[in-house]
C-alpha cells in the first residue's frame, strides 16, 4: 500500500519539486467512494471509479493551486486535506447522523492480489513517466519552471496531468484498503500520516529512482511493525530518530549508499 | 519586412513604470541592439515580449499576429526563443537533455524523438560543444553555460532570437567567440534582438541600436548615430 502511496507521489512531486502533502486526500477519497458504493458495484468497477473521482478532483485541485510555488504548495495541499477531513465528518456528524462507516469485506487473499495489481500499474506508470519526453519536462519545470515555459512546455497542463494521474493510484488504493479495514471515520481515513509517510519513504530510500521510493516504502513499513510491537511505547520516538538520522546523514536516501546500489545492481558495477 | 513590433508598450510595477510608451521595430534578418544603464527596463521589455510579463498597455506583434497576453510557451511555438540574464538552465540534467526538451517542445509542429535527438547533436555541433554532451550541464563554465542556453533556444526553432547579456560575466576572447556565434546565427536566417553591456562588441555587431532610460527610448539609431547622440552620451557619462 505504502508503495503505491510513496512512487505515486514521488512521480509527481519528485522530479517537478512540487511537495504535495494531499495524499491522504486522495486515499481517503477512495476509502469513501468504497464504502459508500462498495454495495452497489463490483470490486474493478468501485476500485476504477475511486481512482477516477480522485483523477477529476484533482484536476480541479491542480487548475486552482499548481500556479502556487514551493512552500505555499506545500500549505495549500495540507490546508486541503484537513478541509476534506472537516468536511466529510461534519457531514457524517449533521446529515447522516453517525460518525463512522462500515465497509463491506473482502477476502484477504483477493485485496492483496488487487494491490498487488495496482502496485504493478502504479510502477509501470512512474517508469513510463520517467522514460518519456514528460519525465522530462517534469525535471525541467523542477529545475527552473520559468525556462521550461520559455522553451515551449506548457508547464501548467503538464503539471495538472501528472498531479492528477498520481492521485488517480492514491484513490484507488483507498478503495481497496478500506474493504480491509472494514471499519473507517474520517479520522482514520484521512489521516495526515498518509500525506506525511509518502514524502519520508521516497527520501528515506532515495526520491531520484524508483527503486529507491520502493525500498524506502517497504523498509519503514517493515520497521513501523516491527517497532510497534516490539516498543510499543517509544515506538514514535524511535522512528523519528531514525528518520533524523537518514535525513542528516543520507540525503541520497538508502540509495545514495554505493554498497547498496551495487547490490541491487548485483554486483554488476565495477 | 516586420517581424516584432511594439506599441506604446507600458509596464507599471505598482506605481513605477519600468517601461513606459516604448514603440519598436526589429525587421527580419537584423541584428538590433539594446543598451541603457542598469534598472532602465530592458529586461522588462523582454519579459513583456516573451509572455513572462503581460503589459499595463500596449500593443506587440509578432509576424502580423498580436501576441500580447499570450504564455511564454506559446509565444516560443510561434517562433521566438529568449535566453535570460541569469543563466536558468536545468541544473541537473544533462547538456543533450537540456536542448532535446527544447526540440521536443518547442517547435511549432512538434518532433519525433529521433529526429529531435538529431537535431540536438546538430546543435551541439553549432554552438560547439559536443565534447560535453553527457556532462552535467551545472558542471560547466559559465562561457559554456550561456552558449548551452542558446542552443536550447534555437532548439525550439525560432525566428527571432532575443538574447539578454550574453556576454556578461564572458573575458575577451569568449566575447568574440559570442560575436561570432551570434553573427552565424543571424546568416542562418534567424532574427537577432540583444541586451547588452559589452559596448564593443554590440557596436560592432548590431546593425541598430534602441537605447533605454528610465523605461523611456530615448534613442535608436545606428551604431555610428547612438555614439555620437547627445542624449546617450549625458546619460551614460553625465553632463
Amino acid at each position: 500500500m505504502y508503495i503505491v502511496l510513496t512512487v505515486s507521489w514521488a512521480f509527481f512531486s519528485g522530479p517537478s519539486q512540487y511537495i504535495s502533502l494531499a495524499s491522504s486526500a486522495f486515499f481517503g477519497l477512495g476509502i469513501y467512494i468504497s464504502a459508500i458504493l462498495g454495495k452497489m458495484l463490483f470490486l474493478p468497477v468501485l476500485i476504477a471509479v475511486a481512482g477516477f473521482i480522485s483523477f477529476l478532483l484533482a484536476l480541479l485541485v491542480g487548475l486552482s493551486s499548481l500556479r502556487l510555488r514551493g512552500m505555499y504548495f506545500t500549505i495549500f495541499t495540507f490546508g486541503l486535506s484537513e478541509l476534506i477531513r472537516h468536511s466529510v465528518l461534519w457531514w457524517e456528524v449533521n446529515k447522516t447522523g453517525t460518525v463512522g462507516r462500515w465497509v463491506i469485506g473482502v477476502d484477504p487473499q483477493v485485496v492483496y492480489y488487487v494491490m498487488l495489481i495496482i502496485v504493478l500499474m502504479t510502477l509501470s506508470v512512474a517508469y513510463i513517466i520517467k522514460r518519456s519526453k514528460f519525465g522530462l519536462a517534469l525535471r525541467s519545470i523542477g529545475a527552473s519552471e520559468e525556462a521550461a515555459d520559455h522553451i515551449g512546455i506548457n508547464v501548467n497542463a503538464v503539471k495538472i496531468v501528472t498531479f492528477a494521474i498520481s492521485t488517480f493510484f492514491m484513490g484507488a488504493t483507498g478503495a481497496i484498503m478500506a474493504t480491509r479495514w472494514t471499519y473507517i471515520d474520517p479520522s482514520i481515513a484521512f489521516n495526515p500520516l498518509f500525506s506525511f509517510m509518502p514524502p519520508l519513504m521516497a527520501i528515506f530510500g532515495g526520491i531520484s529512482h524508483i527503486y529507491g521510493q520502493i525500498l524506502g516504502a517497504a523498509i519503514l513499513t517493515l520497521l513501523a511493525d516491527l517497532l510497534l510491537t516490539k516498543f510499543p511505547y517509544y515506538y514514535m520516538l524511535l522512528y523519528g530518530i531514525i528518520l533524523v538520522v537518514v535525513v542528516l546523514y543520507l540525503p541520497g536516501g538508502i540509495i545514495g549508499l554505493e554498497k547498496v546500489r551495487r547490490w541491487w545492481k548485483g554486483g554488476s558495477v565495477k | 519586412m516586420v517581424i516584432l513590433e511594439g506599441k506604446e508598450v507600458k509596464k507599471y510595477f505598482g506605481g513605477l513604470a519600468a517601461v513606459s510608451q516604448v514603440d519598436f521595430c526589429i525587421n527580419q534578418g537584423e541584428i538590433v541592439g539594446m543598451i541603457g544603464p542598469n534598472g532602465a527596463g530592458k529586461t522588462t521589455l523582454f519579459n513583456l515580449i516573451s509572455g513572462a510579463l503581460v503589459p499595463t498597455s500596449g500593443k506587440i506583434t509578432f509576424k502580423s499576429q498580436n501576441i500580447t497576453g499570450l504564455k511564454p510557451h506559446q509565444i516560443c511555438r510561434k517562433g521566438m526563443a529568449r535566453t535570460f540574464q541569469l543563466v536558468k538552465l536545468f541544473g541537473d540534467m544533462t547538456v543533450l537533455e537540456n536542448i532535446l526538451l527544447g526540440s521536443l517542445f518547442g517547435t511549432s509542429t512538434g518532433m519525433s524523438e529521433s529526429s529531435a535527438k538529431r537535431e540536438s547533436v546538430e546543435l551541439l555541433e553549432f554552438v560547439g560543444l559536443s565534447a560535453m554532451e553527457g556532462v552535467l550541464c551545472q558542471e560547466l563554465t559559465i562561457a559554456n553555460q550561456k552558449r548551452l542556453e542558446v542552443a536550447r533556444a534555437l532548439a525550439t526553432k525560432p525566428e527571432l532570437l532575443l538574447l539578454d547579456e550574453v556576454m556578461a560575466g564572458l573575458n575577451p576572447t569568449e566575447v568574440a567567440q559570442a560575436t561570432e556565434l551570434i553573427r552565424k546565427i543571424r546568416d542562418k536566417g534567424i532574427t537577432v534582438f540583444m541586451i547588452e553591456h559589452v559596448m564593443k562588441a554590440i557596436m560592432d555587431i548590431s546593425d541598430r541600436i534602441i537605447v533605454l532610460h528610465y523605461g523611456e527610448k530615448i534613442a535608436e539609431g545606428t551604431p555610428e548615430e547612438i555614439t555620437a547622440n547627445k542624449t546617450v552620451i549625458e546619460v551614460y557619462l553625465g553632463t
